[in-house]
């Protein structure tokens, strides 16, 4: 019995299964569509997002610009809200 | 399982393995004749006492539901309800118990019983399964025959890189014996995947890492120091920086627990600095979801992220704890955790005077993560006995030793600034005409530790600081 009892263990884990969502089709064009780019806050991530929206506003799209309090930590859940109502393309820049 | 009904009158158990319950036997034959109904349970051999009729509690159930702890035990039950109770033999109490006025003539005064089959240790892990297995949530995981068992914790992911104890419900358990705390209370919102936590599977992880039941506290008090947005756990994981936890505890349960603060305070040895400090980072990976190549990006990372935890010397300390200077009483338990790199070792074998070993500390601490680097980081001294009492003789206290190391690490942005001493890294250019402290204030957290020989003491270098990244978190350790 003892033996039997050792064979099972205690699942360490959070046992949750990973949930999966279905991605947004790409687009063909970003011509017309709102596309947000957010900053996450790291140094010099303004640079690259900067000329990624130059870019992006002589491809036709309409550039909504949105920013992390700091890049430690994960995007408020109401900035993550506002940018989906808002847009439908998002990049999220990392810099370093 | 249920708790079985005890009869009405006087319930007896015994095993033939203890002298004492064969020596009684005459007694409880007494005893048939009198007032009161007699119940005997026998642990052990089914057939004894021959001369009585008996009930075999061959699971142990009545043993472990009520309590026996020694046999012979004698218990009234009135109305289905235990009344009254004596252990072992002495007379007095036997008579007491069934209210006869003589009893065992022939036997001695008193006899101590023997312990109970059911707290002998090769046994108590199994019952405490068998009884109360109801209270763990936890999926089971079979292990097939042909599988290793150690092996299997590696295969499901589960370890740190290192073997793991296999956490079976036997041991599970008995470290859930080491907190006053219900399997099913929640302990904290684990990162990244933002998880509740409950007691039974922070015991889980901690059986894994290797920890005693006493460890537990600890465990659960340094989670929940971790997971929340003050120490913020998520991005001290998901840092390109080589930092993790580090757990410094305090408190006389330090001792009790029997961790080090000594010789080899951060290295390898004690069982209690290791595995509590594995713990935590088990339950990250495992619970939290937080693994290296994932949401970890550490560039290097450092060995402290397997475990990184240690006392201070409270007993040898000339100042007050780290745990009192952030608000904590002496006679408390508490860990206070710091987002950290590898310690580092800070050497000066000559310094007899507190100015001279001051200037060392300063000049030490201006490299951390860069020389041109200030306000981003906080950092831990650890100062070693032979060179706290430098400070001791001289009768600095703690604020004086860390206001004395701040005033030596005021630098002109001139230094500093970007380009300067032809390093491209430093301050913006317009902070030039500024001084800029190394660290903020409050920065700097001093602790006490290390073996008695040796003129060191040690860095941990931090994470980036403040609201933008991680502060220290003290939380006092209940049971």
């Amino acid at each position: 019995m003892t033996t039997s009892v050792n064979r099972f263990v205690l699942d360490p884990t959070n046992e949750r299964r990973a949930s999966t969502m279905e991605r947004v089709g790409r687009p063909t064009s970003l011509k017309g569509l709102t596309v947000g780019l957010l900053d996450i806050s790291k140094a010099r991530g303004d640079v690259f997002i900067d000329r990624l929206e130059e870019r992006l506003s002589e491809m036709g799209a309409d550039v909504k610009r949105y920013k992390k309090p700091t890049f430690t930590k994960p995007a408020p859940v109401d900035l993550r809200h506002e940018i989906s109502v808002n847009c439908q393309v998002v990049i999220e820049a990392l810099a370093d | 399982m249920n708790r079985p009904t005890l009869p009405d009158g006087l319930v007896i158990v015994v095993k033939r393995e203890c002298a004492t319950c064969v020596m009684v036997v005459p007694v409880i034959e007494e005893l048939i004749n009198g007032p009161l109904p007699i119940t005997v349970y026998v642990q052990d051999d089914p057939t004894f006492p021959e001369s009585l009729a008996r009930s075999h509690d061959a699971d142990l159930s009545v043993s472990w539901h009520y309590d026996i702890e020694t046999v012979p035990t004698v218990i009234r039950v009135k109305d289905g309800v235990e009344v009254d109770r004596t252990v072992g033999w002495v007379r007095d109490e036997w008579l007491k118990i069934t209210g006869l006025s003589s009893l065992g003539v022939e036997l001695p005064d008193f006899r101590p019983g023997c312990g109970s089959l059911s707290v002998d240790p090769d046994l108590v892990d199994e019952l405490r399964v068998r009884f109360g297995v109801s209270a763990l949530a936890a999926r089971r995981v079979e292990v097939a025959d042909a599988e290793d068992e150690f092996e299997a914790m590696f295969d499901r992911g589960w370890t740190d890189g290192l073997p793991v104890v296999p956490p079976t419900e036997q041991r599970v358990m008995r470290m859930l014996t080491g907190t006053t705390r219900q399997p099913t209370d929640v302990v904290a919102i684990v990162p990244p995947d933002l998880v509740e936590i409950t007691v039974e599977k922070v015991a889980i992880n901690a059986v894994m890492a290797g920890c005693k039941p006493e460890y537990l506290p600890w465990v659960i008090a340094a989670l929940e120091a971790v997971c929340n947005d003050t120490f913020n756990i998520h991005g001290v994981l998901a840092t390109t920086m080589p930092v993790g936890p580090v757990i410094v505890c305090n408190g006389p349960g330090t001792r009790a627990i029997g961790m080090n603060s000594g010789m080899n305070v951060f290295g390898q040895g004690n069982r209690a600095n290791l595995t509590i400090g594995r713990a935590v980072q088990l339950i990250i990976r495992n619970v939290g979801g937080g693994r290296p190549g994932e949401v970890d990006r550490a560039t290097h990372g450092n060995p402290g992220k397997l475990s990184f935890c240690f006392a201070e010397d409270e007993l040898g300390t000339p100042w007050t704890t780290l745990s009192e200077s952030r608000g904590i009483s002496r006679t408390a338990d508490a860990v206070t955790v710091f987002p950290g790199e590898g310690p580092r070792c800070v050497v000066d074998q000559l310094a007899r005077d507190p100015e001279s070993l001051t200037n060392t500390f300063a000049a030490c601490l201006r490299t951390l993560h860069n020389p041109k680097s200030v306000l981003a980081f906080d950092a831990i001294v650890v100062m070693g006995p032979e060179h706290a009492r430098v400070y001791a003789d001289a009768g600095w206290d703690r604020d004086r030793v860390l206001s004395e190391i701040h005033a030596r690490l005021q630098i002109p942005g001139s230094e500093l600034i970007r380009g300067a001493n032809g390093i491209a890294e430093g301050v913006p250019t317009h902070l030039s005409g500024m001084t800029l402290p190394k660290f903020r204030p409050g920065g700097l957290l001093l602790v006490h530790a290390g073996g008695g020989a040796g003129l060191f003491s040690a860095i941990i270098g931090g994470w980036a600081n403040g609201d933008i990244g991680s502060q220290p978190v003290t939380r006092e350790v209940r049971a």
